[in-house]
């Protein structure tokens, strides 16, 4: 018995190089970077003062209320649904979109939920005690808002679920929704993950840990530098992915055009550090691995890999390891990896979900962004990452993995197939 | 000092013009918030704060659930005031 098919028919995006699908995928073949200068007052107060802020800020998408009682990631999430729903050819709530709500999932979450919201509100309760506080400040925290307001959108109820595993919150979802759509439970789901993260106490946090870049301040589009000798840390990023994944029946009942096949999802966990990954890449080529299965795919199919890579010293060159030691020597030496956090940054809960639309387009067009800011390989980096100019694909049926991992030890990786 | 219904009322419609996005002209006396209005519970908890703001009076949530309608909250704030 074969399992059940299922396609991607929809995309959206918003991010640090776009407001939507098409601009951010024309900025990455281009090259583009959309990091820039932290320019908040509070600035000087970090020492990462670079920044991915999303290319289109929510308020001017949304509607005022709308915006008042969502946190700016589940602002995300709505616009990158949105996108996402109308590019799948559906139109309003599922049952005047010919959708059985009852048949229809969410699977959106993301890593940290509405930090924004719940500093900002902590900030008011101290000034002016509990009754000013918003009495919409525990929805728009909770990791699961984006999730329940699009499934109240769209009138989805075959369960709205929030995949919290850190920066892989996004593939997480993803594959999250794959698996419900393979097990029954559902016949269309709308996934992905957003982040919106932007405050003073995250960049200190993550800072603190020695995770973001701070060398490169007075040139923030050369900071992000995945593979290079010179990366020293990540850029904070914001903004959101989602897809509509279908059953292959159901999308081809109702004539929708189809993406890619979102062929399969696998898991690991590290079990070795809260923070760092392991140091052979245990987990993320078990997850490879799982991945490739779940696809009921070959190594000899993967042409190429979106590699989490997040341009932090410890975890780049070890991706690349996981990665030869998964597809074995013949695969890994034609294999073509690239990092799109090089132009965007790393969107933390939404990073799998806009690495995994970027997969998806280039199996689509047959052409992979390349990684900027690669003056000087490292020389641990065992694959062939694409530097220089976007690099054509094969012809033919082919497929991919996105991979993304999250501290905790999580390990995602998708596999997605040439429609 | 007392306001005048009509004072009230226009306050009140600013309010929920904010909160909820209604516009303010269609914050009439006979509305209800639920039905009428389309306002759900957490935004009328922010406007019932709001009110108590603007208003100077204090609305418990005992009271607050008793006001139905526009001119509910207008007549309570006129009788506290």
């Amino acid at each position: 018995m074969s399992a059940t098919r299922v396609v991607v028919t929809g995309l959206g995006l918003t991010t640090p190089v776009g407001g939507d699908v098409a601009s951010t995928w024309s900025a990455l073949l281009a090259g583009k970077s959309g990091i820039g200068p932290l320019t908040e007052d509070w600035a000087d107060t970090v020492p990462s003062r670079v920044i991915g802020r999303a290319a289109v800020d929510p308020s001017e998408v949304l509607p005022r209320v709308r915006c008042r009682r969502t946190d700016r990631y589940e602002q995300f999430a709505l616009i990158a649904a949105a996108e996402a729903w109308a590019d799948a050819g559906l139109e309003g709530k599922a049952a005047e979109a010919g959708i059985d709500p009852d048949r229809f999932g969410v699977a959106v979450s993301s890593g940290i939920g509405g930090i924004l919201t719940t500093l900002t509100q902590y900030d008011i309760f101290k000034e002016k005690g509990w009754q000013r506080v918003s009495p919409f400040t525990v929805p728009m925290l909770m990791p699961n808002g984006a999730a329940g307001w699009i499934s109240m959108e769209y009138d989805a109820r075959a369960g709205a679920h929030s995949t919290v595993s850190a920066c892989s919150s996004g593939a997480e979802g993803i594959g999250y929704a794959i698996d419900m759509i393979r097990s029954g439970r559902a016949d269309i789901a709308i996934a992905g993950g957003s982040e919106a993260a932007i405050h003073p106490l995250n960049l200190a946090a993550f800072a603190s840990m020695r995770a973001l870049s701070t060398t490169r301040n007075d040139e923030p589009e050369r900071a992000s530098r995945p593979f290079d000798k010179g990366r020293d840390g990540f850029v904070l990023g914001e903004g959101a992915g989602i897809v509509v994944l279908e059953s292959e029946e159901h999308a081809r009942a109702r004539g929708a055009r189809v993406y890619a096949e979102a062929a399969g999802v696998g898991y690991a966990s590290d079990a070795h550090d809260i923070a760092l990954p392991h140091p052979e890449g245990r987990g993320a080529a078990s997850a490879m691995s799982h991945a490739l299965r779940h696809a009921d795919a070959s190594a000899e199919e993967i042409v190429h890999v979106n590699a989490h890579a997040t341009s932090t010293p410890a975890g780049d060159a070890v991706e690349t390891k996981a990665i030869r030691a998964t597809l074995g020597d013949s695969v890994a030496d034609r294999v073509v990896v690239t990092a799109t956090k090089s132009m965007t940054g790393h969107l933390l809960g939404g990073a799998g979900a806009l690495e995994s639309i970027v997969t998806v387009l280039s199996l689509r067009d047959g052409v992979v962004p390349r990684t900027i800011n690669l003056d000087d390989l490292d020389d641990e980096v065992v694959t062939d990452i694409v530097r220089d100019e976007p690099r054509r694909l094969p012809d033919g049926p082919i497929a991919a993995i996105n991979n993304s991992f999250g501290f905790g030890g999580a390990d995602v990786a998708l596999v997605f197939r040439r429609a | 000092m007392a306001m005048s219904e009509q004072e009230i009322l226009t306050g009140l419609g600013e309010i929920v013009e904010e909160i909820a996005g209604v516009p303010a002209s269609q914050v009439s006396p006979e509305k209800t918030f639920v039905d009428d209005l389309d306002i759900d519970s957490l935004s009328m908890v922010e406007i019932a704060v709001a009110a108590q703001d603007k208003f100077g009076v204090e609305i418990p949530d005992d009271e607050l659930k008793n006001l139905k309608t526009v001119a509910d909250v207008v007549a309570y704030v006129q009788k506290q005031s």
